[in-house]
């Protein structure tokens, strides 16, 4: 089996570049059309980068890489994302 | 809350809760509290310039100033070895949080008042225990707890003056491969049973919390989806098969 975490692994990096948590946002999948919290997403991170994966049908939905100086982020799975503004502190 | 930057926290002081897990008080400026349920990413840099990051769940109740961290050692765990192993009072480290608004209580949509459930494999009880600590009111709390043995449950004896102390709060151990001596229960898996058993019937709509290695996690939430439990009020936090944190 494959080692995978979920998607609150991916709420540091993603704190870095925006301003609102991410992991509590609902996102659609481009693919297969679920809809789930970022943070209920597979993140496999045991690679160069992270990648985050449907949990309804597996496919990449995001893909982050810290790079020095800078962030790679590629979020074509998902075809929108439900931001809840008032989950921060 | 706006974009996270790393902060240095100093070690303030270090606790043994087991044989391999120790809770690290960390001391930071401009600490300005947290939810519970939140983690904060740890990274430790070496004088060659090599650094090593992972994640760690919040213990501690929300506070200013500090933050309590509670780490389990993993094998060659290269961060769980030294933070719960070699660090000592004085050391400085660089955090970043706190991070996550999903895994919290209370839930950030409203209905904090609704019964709680708590279910934990291993050092997965960590940011349930900062919920445990964070309820100030009388919201119904139960937590199941599952762990190998009676010498790996973190945090037992506080568990047990709160379970004595704190009104409707209840405690139920799952132990799955010894238990302590004059354990009536049995010993294994928690299954449909116990889960019924120790939590809440479904039609009381409980917010359940799932916190553990991935394949605890992934099978606690197919039972309680399979008990009638809504998909959408479990929250689930899987820190992957080897007990550290991602």
């Amino acid at each position: 089996m494959s080692s995978f975490v979920d998607g609150n692994a991916l709420g540091g990096v993603l704190s870095e570049v925006f301003a609102v948590d991410l992991t509590g946002a609902r996102g659609r999948c481009a693919d297969c059309g679920h809809v789930a919290p970022i943070g209920e997403t597979r993140v496999y991170d045991r690679a160069a980068g992270s990648v985050a994966r449907c949990s309804g049908c597996d496919a990449v939905l995001v893909r982050v890489v810290v790079a020095p100086g800078r962030i790679f982020l590629d979020m074509h799975g998902l075809s929108f994302l439900e931001i809840p503004l008032e989950n921060s502190l | 809350m706006g974009r996270l930057t790393w902060q240095v926290a100093t070690v303030a002081a270090i606790t043994e809760e087991t044989p391999s897990a120790s809770t690290l008080v960390l001391d930071v400026a401009g600490w300005s509290s947290h939810l519970a349920g939140q983690h904060v990413d740890v990274r430790l840099t070496a004088p060659d310039g090599y650094s090593a990051q992972r994640s760690y769940s919040i213990a501690s109740a929300p506070t200013a100033g500090s933050v309590e961290i509670t780490v389990q050692r993993v094998p060659d765990g290269e961060v769980s070895g030294y933070l719960a192993g070699i660090a000592r009072p004085g050391d400085q480290i660089e955090i970043r949080g706190p991070i996550g608004g999903y895994f919290v209580w209370p839930p950030p949509h409203g209905d904090g008042g609704a019964p709680v459930l708590l279910v934990a494999g291993g050092s997965g009880i960590v940011p349930l225990m900062a919920m445990v600590r964070a309820r100030a009111d009388r919201t119904p709390f139960r937590l199941i707890y599952s762990v190998r043995g009676p010498g790996d449950a973190i945090y037992a004896p506080e568990l047990s003056r709160r379970v004595r102390d704190d009104r409707g709060l209840d405690v139920a151990y799952a132990y799955t491969r010894a238990a302590p001596d004059g354990w009536h229960g049995t010993i294994g898996r928690l299954d449909a049973g116990r889960l019924a058993a120790d939590g809440w019937p479904a039609d009381f709509r409980p917010n359940v919390y799932v916190c553990g290695p991935t394949g605890f996690v992934e099978k606690v939430a197919d039972l309680l989806v399979a008990a009638g439990h809504e998909a959408d009020r479990i929250r689930t936090e899987r820190f992957g098969p080897t007990g550290g944190k991602a």
